[in-house]
């Protein structure tokens, strides 16, 4: 398999700090933002943002965003955008609505028939980018107008309410309680904290053995302890609330399944691959065309399931539902570190990305600042997080 | 009569310790065609460079003299004000401008920022004429071949009232109708007055059209002599040239020839936007196990056209003929496909083509062959780190991890790992553009070393190398191409530079 050259081969010297994308700064900053953003808030509010009635919508509230910003970190590592979620979103709300209260379809049935919607709007669009070879600017921008249009027609202008309350559940439902602390919400955390410790400790104790760079171990258990007591703190505060959210069930699942598409499957990394360098991915073989047209199908997927969450958190569709959502996901991409250029980008900078623009909503909204200033404030948010990355990366002689 | 309208002396520029020009001197007179020749990379265009101010007055070592004034220019457009325009192999020309609009881009015909659209085009149509383009000037640039923007090219020359017009590798990209047309030009510019440096790889067209030529060599000046004279010959020229010292050492090898591996036949590939255009004509060649097969060519010869095309189709349209495989003729309609039938292709362009720069050395080394290291499309992290450090080692990869960021490697330790990934691949047949350039000596050897083991263990190599010595000193046997067609095939017995050298030039009459 390996070709000697040198008899032997010398040893370069020790690993140093550089390396696995594990240590990424980036990412410790803008997770270090977002304590900063909720101490804030938390003072300024006297309180208020952390009771368990908050922090509830606040997951519930901003489930689109994370689940858009999923796919849309995707998109945007492979050097694209997709301006059409808004839209799909709307389009979704108003099939799942009719297709339960004019076709009498269940609500596992409306939910499947919303994703296989969201699959064919992000074939079609896939089809013209990958295909057809239109950027995904264009597209996207038609496809913002068309599907917005065709909510308008399914809807004709007016809203429909009245949806099963099984579909309601999903958006704004909880996991049944035990009674106040709620066990079962208590138990998730317990495992979540279970399941993170031994994830780190493998992976730590794998990086030992490839004799990678490790970090010392008083910083590694230090942070396995900080991010035990935030999740346990985190279940504690829901379950003296409504208990365990479904959508952050949901959520987890994602966060955990997008993150080992993208680390660990070959379609994750082909698309790192085009992000980073196109010319040497086609050079490589890799099917460049098929990665670009399933990542809109993907795309269209979850943002189908973030119209099945908004709706469903609205309890009724209405054709002016998902406004500016494509502009929250790209915002929360950005923020949470994806590189504008592509190639760069992790689904947990996302969801944080994500985060840290709900918690600013939230912390906003109880403040009672006027939601013209609030849009300004995001603004800013935005543009001081992507300049810090940039200026950052200048100082470090990055290219 | 003696009458000097550009004297340089001396001149020397450094880029980051490496000389590009080491006292050079030229001399040009007043209404002659002045050619310059020289390999790739001996100099001519980072001499042409200093001249037109792209590297400002300082940068370099030396003196310029020209029209009897010491010139200091900063700039592009210092020199063109004094008269001396280049036109590039390049053209730098606005497509969805008219001609009129190109020919005055940066030098409007107006009054007080508001252009004056009548003269423009009357001036335009003037120049026009002047270089026999027969065009309305209101045309768009897109809608003329190459051969036309050439024209405009000069025609823009001309409307900066030029008097040394520099053209580098004008006819590269043309093909001989638009050549004979563009040198009989030249002729008639220089008719007019108006002074011509032209820099030329295809002799025929020197001996056409040149009264004077200097020959340039690792960035000295070789000499320089009339073509009128007597022994002023191809064959002289050639000599000049090539007879760069063989500084490189080469690794020791007994080459064990066996069975062909690889034929290709009849292969022809257009330009992929100049559908007219034949870059690669009627190529046959093969290579047997175990064998190092050179091509040698120079700068726009179709030689990485040819690579490209037979990888996977990357490169050209219309493109037509057969590969054999071990006798069994195969397809390569796609870069995987290519692939999977045993080929490789590192890129002459690592930074480019080769490689993920903002990703570590374990993701480009699998990045051609994830299949290896995956079930199901699950990457197994763990083989995948057991490679690349397999690779790190094998290869004597300097880096601090296999998790480094490749942007930060050098130039030699990039080139291990654009052929480990491409060893990674398992292929039977490489093809290794240009495996050596910008590398220093020392990773050289190492490559070399690499290139000779691969052939030790049975594989059919292909160097594409613009370095003769390189080539001699490696290949079994050498190709020569020359505008696209296989002029040559030499032994490694009898392959010199001046032989090469010979069919690398032999373009059609």
């Amino acid at each position: 398999m390996s070709i000697t050259t040198t008899p032997t081969a010398a040893r370069s010297p020790r690993p140093g700090k550089s390396g696995r994308k594990k240590f990424d700064t980036r990412q410790y900053g803008i997770l270090a933002a977002l304590v900063v953003i909720v101490l804030l808030f938390q003072t300024l509010t006297g309180g208020r943002l952390l009771l368990p009635g908050n922090v509830n919508n606040v997951i519930q509230q901003n489930a689109y965003v994370l689940i858009l910003a999923i796919g849309m970190v995707m998109v945007i590592i492979a050097g694209h955008i997709d301006l059409s979620v808004g839209s799909v979103v709307a389009l979704v709300g108003a099939v799942a609505a009719i297709s339960m209260t004019s076709w009498g379809l269940s609500w596992w049935a409306a939910v499947i028939l919303s994703l296989l919607v969201g699959a064919v709007v992000g074939a079609w669009q896939g089809y013209w980018i990958a295909f057809v070879g239109i950027p995904a600017f264009i597209v996207t921008l038609a496809g913002m107008l068309m599907f917005r249009g065709l909510t308008l027609v399914l809807l004709t202008g007016g809203t429909i309410s009245g949806l099963p309350p099984e579909f309601v559940a999903i958006g704004s439902g909880s996991l049944p309680v035990t009674g106040r602390p709620d066990l079962i919400t208590l138990g998730i955390g317990a495992i979540a904290v279970i399941g993170v410790v031994v994830s780190q400790w493998r992976s730590r104790a794998t990086l030992n053995r490839l004799r990678l760079p490790v970090e010392g171990a008083a910083s590694f258990w230090i942070k396995l302890v900080i991010v035990a007591v935030a999740i346990m703190a985190l279940a504690w505060t829901l379950s003296s609330a409504r208990g365990m959210p479904i959508i952050l069930v949901i959520l987890a699942v994602l966060v955990l399944g997008y993150t080992f598409v993208l680390n660990k499957t070959v379609f994750g990394r082909h698309i790192y691959a085009m992000g980073g360098n196109m010319h040497a991915a086609v050079m490589s073989g890799v099917k460049t065309k098929w990665v670009n047209f399933f990542i809109f199908v993907n795309m269209g997927v979850l943002a189908a399931l973030a119209g099945v969450v908004s709706t469903s958190r609205a309890g009724s569709a209405v054709a002016s539902a998902g406004q500016n959502f494509e502009l929250d996901a790209i915002a929360a991409v950005f923020i949470g570190g994806a590189s504008v250029q592509g190639g760069v980008g992790t689904v947990i900078g996302a969801v944080i990305g994500g985060l840290v623009m709900g918690v600013l909503n939230q912390g906003l909204s109880i403040l009672s600042v006027d939601a013209a200033w609030q849009q300004v404030i995001k603004g800013l948010v935005l543009l001081l997080a992507v300049a810090f990355d940039i200026v950052s990366k200048r100082r470090s002689g990055g290219r | 009569m003696s009458n000097i309208i550009l004297r340089m002396t001396d001149i020397s520029k450094e880029f980051s310790g490496v000389k590009a020009l080491d006292g050079v001197s030229l001399e040009v007179e007043r209404g002659q065609v002045h050619a310059i020749c020289g390999e790739n990379g001996a100099g001519k265009s980072t001499l042409m460079k200093v001249l037109s101010g792209v590297y400002p007055h300082g940068t370099f070592g030396g003196a310029i003299e020209f029209e009897n004034h010491a010139t200091a220019y900063r700039s592009i457009n210092d020199s063109e004000h004094d008269g001396i325009v280049i036109i590039h192999q390049e053209l730098a020309l606005s497509p969805y401008l008219s001609i009129a609009e190109n020919i005055f881009l940066g030098n409007e015909m107006s009054t007080r920022g508001v252009i004056d659209w009548n003269k423009t085009n009357r001036e335009a149509a003037l120049l026009l004429a002047r270089v026999g383009l027969d065009e309305n000037p209101a045309t768009p640039v897109l809608e003329l071949g190459v051969g036309k923007q050439q024209l405009v090219e000069i025609a823009k020359a001309l409307s900066k009232r030029v008097k040394l017009l520099i053209l580098d590798e004008p006819t590269a990209a043309l093909n001989d109708e638009d050549s004979d047309h563009l040198l009989g030009l030249i002729n008639h510019l220089r008719e007019q007055g108006i002074t011509c440096i032209i820099i030329s790889h295809k002799l025929k067209e020197i001996r056409k059209i040149a009264d004077t030529v200097t020959i340039i060599r690792d960035g000295k000046t070789v000499e320089t002599f009339s073509m009128k004279q007597a022994d002023a010959t191809e064959a002289r020229i050639i000599r000049s040239m090539v007879g760069r010292p063989l500084d490189s050492l080469f690794p020791p090898r007994t080459p064990q020839i066996g069975e062909e591996v690889f034929r290709v036949e009849n292969w022809n590939v257009y330009h992929p936007v100049d559908s007219t255009r034949l870059v690669v004509d009627d190529a046959s060649f093969h290579v047997r196990a175990g064998e190092i097969v050179g091509f040698a060519g120079l700068m726009g010869a179709g030689r990485t056209e040819l690579a490209m095309s037979i990888f996977g189709r990357s490169y050209g349209a219309n493109i037509s003929g057969r590969l054999f495989k071990n006798g069994k003729e195969i397809q390569a309609r796609s870069v995987s496909e290519a692939i999977k039938n045993g080929l490789a292709y590192a890129t002459e362009d690592r930074k480019r083509f080769g490689l993920n720069l903002i990703g570590d050395i374990t993701q480009n080394i699998s990045a051609a062959a994830l299949n290896r290291v995956s079930i199901r499309g699950v990457i197994d992290t763990n083989a995948e780190y057991a490679v690349a450090e397999g690779y790190r080692a094998s290869m004597n990869i300097k880096a601090p991890s296999v998790g480094s960021i490749t942007g930060k490697l050098s130039g030699g330790n990039q080139q291990k790992v654009v052929l480990s990934k491409w060893i990674y691949t398992g292929p039977d047949i490489l093809i290794l553009d240009e495996p050596t350039r910008g590398i220093d000596v020392g990773a050289k050897y190492e490559i070399y070393g690499i290139i000779n083991e691969l052939a030790a263990r049975g594989k059919a190599v292909i160097v594409i190398s613009s370095e003769l010595p390189e080539l001699i000193g490696l290949s079994d046997r050498i190709y020569a191409i020359c505008e696209g067609r296989l002029t040559g095939e030499v032994a490694r017995e009898d392959a010199t530079q001046e032989s090469l050298m010979h069919y690398m030039t032999a373009g059609r009459d």
